[in-house]
C-alpha cells in the first residue's frame, strides 16, 4: 500500500516535471543544451525512479539513534558501524529500486517515450554508476546524521542539506542547464555523482567511453566521503556521552 | 479559545530562539532553491509557458504565499495517519474541542513563516516589475488571491487528511494532491498539456491559485481552459472544495473506530 501510494505520487510529480522541461525545450526550439524532448523525458523518469532508492529526501534513523542514545548498542556490536548501516541501506535500495523504480519508468515509456542507450555497455556501466551513486549518497547522508553527535537535533540541517542536494545533484533540472557559476559550484561538490551521473550513464546520453571519467569522479568522491565519514564517526564516538543505562 | 490554543503554541516555539531562527532560515533556503529551478530555465530560454521571468515570479510568489498560509494553518493534518496509528487521535477526540481545530493548532510550526515572508516579498516585488497597474478591482484581486489560495490549500490538506482515515498507509498518495498542487500552482499553467491542465483546473483547481489570478492581474490572455477571468474563480473554487473536504472529513471521523487501548 505504501509502495503503491509512493509510486502514484512519484508519477504525478514526474508528469509535472516533464511538462515544465518540455515547455522549456519547446521555447528553445526543440533542443536545450544537449537535451531533446526524448532525452528530457528519459531524464525525468529515471530521476523519479532513482529518487526512492537513493533516498534523496534523507534519512534520520542514525541521528535519532544518536539523539536517544541507542547508538551505544550499535557501537557495542562486533561489526563495523558504517558497514552495518551500509548493508541495511543496500537492502532497502534493492527493494526500492524494483518496487518504486520500475513503475515510473514503465509509465514514462508508455506515455512520453524514453530514449534508450545505443550501446549495451551503457547498461553495464550505468548499473555500476548507480551502485556508486547509492554509496556516495549513503555516505553523505550518514555524515549529516553523524552531525547529531555534536548538534543533537539535526532536523534543520537535514532540511537544508536536502534542499541543496536536490538542486546541485541535478535532480530538479540537469546541471548542464545551470549558468556557468552555478555549474562550477555543482561540479565542485559530490552531489552530481548522486543523480546526474547515473542518469547520464544509464540513459546513454553520455556514451560509455565519455562516461568513464564521470564514473571515476564518483569513485573519487566515494573514497573521500568514506574517509570523512569514518573520521567523523571516530571523533563522534570519542565525544559522545550516553546518559542512563 | 482559538486565541488560547494558538497563542500557547506560538509562545512555546518563540522560547527556543536559535532553533527557531535556523528553522526559518532553512525554509527560506528551500523556497530559494525551488525558485532557482524556474530561474535557471528562464536564463536559458526567454519565456516559459508564455511568461517572462518577472511574470513567472508573480506566479511563484503568489503560489508560495498561499501555500505558506495554508500549510501553517492546516499542514499538520498531513500527519493524521501517525496520530491514527499511535492512538493519539483518541486522546484528541475525548477533549471537548473540535478535532480539526486541535490538529490544526497542535503543531503550528512557526518556521513555516519563512515561506510566507519570502512569498510575500517576491509577490510584491515581481508585481511592481511586471508592470501591475493598480485599479481598484485589480488591487482587490491582488489581496483576495493569496487568501483564496490559502483557503484552497487548506481544503486540500483537510481532504488529504480525511483520506488517511481510509488509507492509513497511503499518506504519500495524498501528497500528490497537496504538494503536487503546490508544484503546479507555482508554475505557469500553460506548460501543461491539455488533459493535465484540465485535471489541475477542474478536478484539483491548482491553476486557479496563482496562475489564473496572475493572468488577470497583469491583463494577459490565458491559454485554452484557463481564461484570464478565471483569476476571480479562486474563492468560489475554494468554497466548493471546502464543502467536499468537510463532508469527507465528517465521513472519515464517523468511520474511525479506534484500535483499542
Amino acid at each position: 500500500m505504501a509502495t503503491a501510494a509512493g509510486v502514484f505520487t512519484n508519477t504525478v510529480f514526474g508528469f509535472i516535471r516533464a511538462s515544465i522541461m518540455f515547455a522549456a525545450i519547446a521555447s528553445a526550439g526543440g533542443e536545450l543544451n544537449g537535451y531533446t524532448i526524448a532525452q528530457a523525458a528519459t531524464y525525468v523518469w529515471l530521476g523519479q525512479a532513482l529518487l526512492a532508492p537513493i533516498e534523496a529526501f534523507g534519512t534520520r534513523e542514525v541521528s535519532q539513534r544518536v539523539h536517544q542514545g541507542d547508538v551505544a548498542i550499535d557501537l557495542l556490536r562486533p561489526t563495523s558501524f558504517l558497514g552495518l548501516h551500509y548493508a541495511q541501506k543496500l537492502g532497502r535500495s534493492g527493494f526500492l529500486l524494483l518496487g518504486r523504480g520500475i513503475p515510473p519508468l514503465v509509465v514514462g515509456a508508455l506515455v512520453t517515450g524514453l530514449a534508450l542507450p545505443e550501446s549495451p555497455l551503457s547498461y553495464l556501466l550505468g548499473a555500476f554508476s548507480l551502485l556508486l551513486a547509492i554509496t556516495v549518497a549513503f555516505l553523505a547522508d550518514m555524515m549529516v546524521n553523524l552531525a547529531a553527535f555534536w548538534l543533537l537535533e539535526t532536523r534543520g540541517l537535514t532540511i537544508v542539506y536536502n534542499a541543496v542536494m536536490n538542486l546541485l545533484s541535478g535532480f530538479l533540472i540537469p546541471i548542464l542547464w545551470f549558468p556557468d557559476w552555478l555549474l562550477t559550484i555543482a561540479r565542485a561538490t559530490p552531489f552530481p555523482s548522486m543523480i546526474q551521473t547515473p542518469i547520464d550513464t544509464l540513459s546513454g546520453r553520455v556514451p560509455p567511453l565519455e562516461a568513464l571519467p564521470l564514473v571515476a569522479t564518483q569513485a573519487g568522491w566515494l573514497i573521500v566521503l568514506a574517509l570523512m565519514a569514518h573520521l567523523m564517526l571516530r571523533a563522534g564516538v570519542r565525544s559522545v556521552e550516553v546518559q542512563g543505562g | 479559545m482559538v486565541a488560547t490554543l494558538y497563542g500557547s503554541r506560538i509562545r512555546s516555539q518563540a522560547t527556543f530562539r536559535t532553533s527557531f531562527v535556523t528553522d526559518v532560515a532553512g525554509q527560506v533556503l528551500i523556497v530559494a532553491t525551488e525558485f532557482l529551478e524556474l530561474w535557471v530555465i528562464l536564463s536559458q530560454v526567454g519565456t516559459l509557458g508564455g511568461m517572462t521571468l518577472a511574470q513567472v515570479a508573480v506566479v511563484y510568489g503568489l503560489g508560495a504565499l498561499a501555500f505558506g498560509i495554508g500549510d501553517l494553518l492546516f499542514g499538520e493534518i498531513d500527519n493524521l495517519s501517525s496520530y491514527i496509528r499511535s492512538g493519539k487521535l483518541e486522546t484528541l477526540m475525548i477533549r471537548p474541542v473540535p478535532l480539526l481545530l486541535q490538529i490544526s493548532s497542535l503543531d503550528l510550526s512557526l518556521r513555516r513563516i519563512g515561506r510566507i515572508v519570502v512569498g510575500l516579498a517576491m509577490y510584491g516585488t515581481a508585481l511592481a516589475i511586471a508592470g501591475f497597474s493598480p485599479t481598484p478591482s485589480a488591487l482587490a484581486l491582488a489581496v483576495l488571491a493569496p487568501l483564496a489560495g490559502a483557503l484552497l490549500f487548506g481544503a486540500l490538506f483537510t481532504m488529504a487528511g480525511a483520506l488517511q482515515f481510509w488509507l492509513v498507509d497511503g499518506r504519500e498518495f495524498a501528497n500528490a494532491f497537496t504538494y503536487g498542487s503546490n508544484y503546479v500552482a507555482t508554475t505557469p499553467g500553460a506548460v501543461f498539456a491539455l488533459p493535465m491542465r484540465a485535471f489541475f483546473t477542474f478536478v484539483v483547481p491548482a491553476t486557479l491559485i496563482a496562475y489564473a489570478p496572475t493572468l488577470a492581474l497583469l491583463e494577459m490572455p490565458g491559454p485554452a481552459l484557463v481564461p484570464s477571468w478565471a483569476g476571480w474563480m479562486g474563492l468560489p473554487a475554494a468554497v466548493l472544495v471546502w464543502i467536499v473536504a468537510g463532508l469527507l472529513w465528517r465521513a472519515g471521523v464517523r468511520r474511525y473506530t479506534g484500535a483499542g487501548g
